[in-house]
């Protein structure tokens, strides 16, 4: 079935746009070959409902993976790694598939064994993205089932990281607490209606048993339920900071033991069902809060970044013969050579001893322009192969190349971040509201100590047990944990709670250029000049296929579509394509050669004329873009206008931030777009070019010292240094179950221009805290009067607590949902 | 009025039962996953055949028959 919208016809399988001429069968289109076969393959099996379920559940196909890309399961220490559990017959496996996405996607998976007899059964952890199989290891081996996954477009995420590390143990742990806390403040409540409502001193025996009952129920309470706000006051202590959750446990521990003494005293059937609910609601409050994104990392090292096992070249020193044999990256020693396939990360710094390494180092530096290396050349590991195959000589092993030291620097930074600043505008508010208490209560025992000494301790206890903070604790985590509710499903996702204070007080932008306010990959394209016919098009893109500087392969991709570029370049193996001779490049001017028998020149305006001579006056005015002009022959054609794609909605964006807040600009680029990027974003940001990833940081490290708040917008491993040093760094990403770097708040890219929006609903989220911590003081007056005047009973005490607490969350919850719909979100 | 601590000690217990089930059921992974198990229970058991194919539905290969795929 044909979709056409504005996009185009849409492809049945994956949702994507079909080129020109599509792949039809049957009434339904296709924009590759992989999505073809998917169908195919799901069709004779009977699997269509795959798509009834979901419309477009599929993931693209268009680009094929390396035959032998798990090969390295066959390896048996590797696959030992992976492997949970395995006897003579059954293997059982775990995969993580981040493209997990939908019930059409739960359905397919758990098909596989009719796909697949060897797949004895398989399961669908949707929330952890994970499949778990069990395998006939007669039929299927670990390296098969990949390979199933792969070709229905589920390709498994296999890291270092998950080699050799123990299975961690989700933490349910939250989740019992308040499943028992819950139990027993009901049954305590229960228990305690007899005694309100009028059991008394007549039937002493059973008026025993009903206390003693609520005190055995308290035990998990206190000693279980509320070990999280024990472990957080403690360790706020440890740092010499009083938290929010210092006061909190002191009014449990007040209420438990005056509680205690009071049923085994035989004076008064104690305050159990208070306290009990106390802990249930701010538990609820905090698992509310506390829902992680699991099927999002925001914690990602360089191994979940690196692959599994690379490809080693081994010689034998008998025969002279190579062969090739899959290593595993723990396993990789310097002196070993390893192959690295176009397209692969190099996992290891190395000599380059064999081929033309034009390595893609953007992820890591930033800069755009792919950097050649000679043979005998250090390349340094966390770059991509972009050309053909090369060999590599292992000088550093993996865990002491460049890129991992950057990394372990960042971990170091980001755990202070974490642990001291975890402060929030509740902390302080707490604090203030605990001395006064303190000082009511001190005042209350001076009053009765000179009317009634006998009252004093009563007082004093009640006074601590009605107003203790859990208010403010209740108002912030439940604002914060519907905030994040709202926010995600924008497709913004917070790490945590206290992020969102940091949302708030931003006072300045940075952004990264390349790939956050560019959409990679894409650009805008225009030829003036002499018309070229197809043939001349064809020189030209060849020409700039053997380049790797951006602009050229930019004008490549755009002249010859994106499937054939990759077969202008060098072929499988490794010789340099025979239809371009003398090619010769001037870094930053120009290229040439002779294609096809015809000399071709790119390059810059000066490179032009000092190839072929000048050229029309017309075509030298420098445009906004970047110019490549183009000659053939010897003769100047005319040229191209290269523009970087902007992201829709960076004007409004600009727009909606100006005068609030200041924006800066860091690019790992030359400023050729400077003007471009003035144009979209206004006069008064700050462009800062050719920056290193070490430069990014020092400059938001410079932001902060004259007192900003900074907020950081990457989307690669050089900006990891900047967003770490940011108070808050934001990873863009269009998709987002790729990989992205250690950061604050993941973003999905087409959600940026909505960034102002979000950073408002984070204010008004503060005004909401502090709203509803006025009226819960409106309860704490009135318990408070009660308790000063000594007449704090029980009853009181149950029902105050639960109806302030019951009146925050509907409070809270109604007003962050009707500020989300007042901002339109 | 003293019959009431049976029947205390009663529904004690069997709320205690259920509180050991939720328990349980906690540590079975129960409550990790909340999107699938609603989802799951609503599939189809049997492939469906499509009307793309009906004509070559006689020649599907089913697990029994085709027992070695490629």
């Amino acid at each position: 079935m044909d979709t056409t919208t504005e996009k185009g016809i849409l492809c049945s399988h994956c949702g994507e746009r079909c080129p020109k001429d599509p792949i039809r069968e049957g009434d339904r289109v296709f924009c590759c070959e992989g999505c073809l076969m998917v169908f195919q393959l799901l069709d004779r099996n009977g699997l269509c409902n795959y798509y009834q379920l979901n419309a477009h559940p599929g993931i693209n196909r268009r680009m094929a993976v390396r035959r032998d890309k798990f090969a390295f399961l066959d390896d048996v220490k590797i696959a030992a790694g992976l492997v949970s559990f395995q006897n003579e017959s059954d293997i059982h496996v775990q995969f993580y598939l981040p493209q997990i996405h939908c019930s059409s996607c739960l359905y397919l998976l758990e098909q596989l064994p009719h796909l697949e007899p060897g797949v004895i059964s398989s399961r669908v952890d949707f929330a952890a993205k994970q499949v778990s199989m069990i395998l006939d290891s007669k039929s299927v081996s670990l390296r098969k089932a990949a390979e199933l996954l792969t070709s229905l477009g589920y390709e498994p995420y296999i890291s270092l990281r998950d080699l050799g590390q123990p299975k961690r143990r989700v933490d349910r742990g939250l989740l019992l607490q308040l499943g028992i806390a819950g139990f027993c403040f009901a049954n305590i409540m229960l228990i305690s209606f007899p005694e309100y409502l009028g059991l008394d001193h007549s039937e002493p025996a059973i008026q025993r048993v009903f206390r003693y009952l609520n005190l055995l129920f308290s035990f998990p309470v206190v000693f279980y339920s509320a070990r999280p706000f024990y472990l957080s006051a403690w360790k706020g202590l440890q740092h010499r900071f009083l938290n929010i959750d210092a006061p909190i446990v002191l009014a449990i521990w007040v209420t438990f033991i005056r509680s205690i003494i009071e049923v085994v005293a035989g004076s008064g059937s104690g305050y159990f069902d208070s306290m009990a609910g106390i802990v249930f609601f701010m538990l609820a409050g905090r698992f509310l809060q506390d829902r992680t994104y699991r099927r999002l990392s925001f914690d990602r090292d360089y191994r979940s970044y690196f692959p599994v096992a690379v490809t080693a070249v081994i010689q034998d020193k008998a025969t002279g013969k190579e062969s090739e044999l899959v290593k595993a990256m723990p396993d990789i020693r310097s002196g070993d050579t390893l192959r690295i396939f176009s397209g692969e990360l190099i996992p290891a710094d190395g000599i380059l001893t064999r081929g033309k390494a034009l390595i893609d180092y953007s992820f890591v530096t930033g800069e755009s322009q792919a950097v050649e290396k000679q043979m005998g050349e250090i390349v340094y590991a966390g770059g991509r192969q972009t050309a053909a195959a090369i060999e590599i000589l292992v000088v550093k092993e993996v865990a002491q190349s460049y890129l991992t030291q950057l990394w372990n620097r960042k971990e170091k930074g980001r755990s202070d971040k974490g642990s001291g600043g975890d402060f929030s505008f509740v902390h302080p508010l707490s604090r203030w509201f605990t001395c006064v208490v303190l000082a009511i209560a001190a005042g209350a025992a001076v009053y009765w100590g000179l009317h009634d000494a006998s009252r004093i301790w009563g007082v004093v206890t009640a006074v601590l047990i009605v107003a203790c903070p859990c208010a403010l604790l209740l108002s912030s985590t439940f604002t914060n944990g519907n905030l994040l509710r709202i926010l995600g499903r924008h497709h913004f996702y917070l790490r945590s709670a206290a992020v969102i204070e940091r949302v708030a007080g931003t006072d300045h932008i940075v952004f990264d250029k390349t790939g956050t306010l560019t959409e990679a990959g894409k650009q805008e394209v225009s030829y003036t000049g002499e018309k070229l016919t197809v043939k001349q098009e064809l020189l030209v893109a060849t020409l700039a296929a053997q380049s790797g500087h951006p602009l050229s392969r930019m004008l490549a991709r755009h002249l010859s579509g994106e499937e054939s570029y990759g077969m202008m370049r060098d072929d499988a193996d490794g010789d340099v394509s025979c239809s371009v001779l003398s090619f010769r490049e001037t870094a930053g001017q120009g290229v040439e050669g002779f294609v096809y028998g015809e000399r071709v020149v790119l390059g810059s305006l000066e490179f032009m004329k000092r190839m072929v001579g000048d050229v029309e006056k017309s075509w030298r005015a420098a445009g906004a873009g970047t110019r490549v002009y183009v000659a053939i022959g010897g003769r100047a054609k005319g040229f191209y206008d290269i523009s970087n794609h902007y992201r829709n909605g960076l004007a409004e964006l600009a727009k909606a931030i100006r005068g609030k807040m200041l924006v800066s600009v860091l690019s790992g680029d030359n400023n050729r777009e400077s003007k471009n990027l003035q144009e979209v974003l206004g006069q008064d940001t700050i462009l800062l070019f050719n920056q290193t990833p070490k430069g990014k940081a020092k400059y938001i490290q410079h932001l902060q010292r004259i007192g900003k708040r900074v907020m950081m917008i990457g989307d690669g491993l050089n900006d990891a240094g900047a967003l770490d040093q940011s108070d808050i760094g934001i990873a863009l990403t269009e998709d987002c179950n790729n990989f992205t770097p250690a950061s604050d708040a993941i973003l999905r890219a087409d959600e940026l221009q909505r960034l102002p929006v979000f950073i408002r609903l984070c204010q008004v989220g503060k005004r909401i805290i502090l709203a509803s911590f006025i009226l819960s003081i409106l309860y704490n007056l009135i318990g408070l009067s009660f308790a000063v005047s000594g007449a704090l009973s029980p009853l009181v005490a149950a029902i105050l607590m639960p109806s302030s607490s019951l009146t925050i969350l509907l409070v809270t919850y109604c007003a962050s949902n009707a500020a989300a719909r007042w901002l339109r979100l | 009025m003293s019959v009431i601590i049976l029947l205390l000690i009663a529904s004690v217990s069997v709320a205690l039962i259920f509180l050991g089930a939720f328990i349980w059921s906690v540590r079975n992974k129960q409550f990790d996953d909340d999107y699938a198990p609603p989802r799951r229970i609503l599939f189809d058991d049997k492939p469906a055949i499509t009307p793309i194919r009906t004509e070559l539905a006689a020649t599907v290969p089913t697990a029994e028959t085709n027992p070695t795929n490629q």
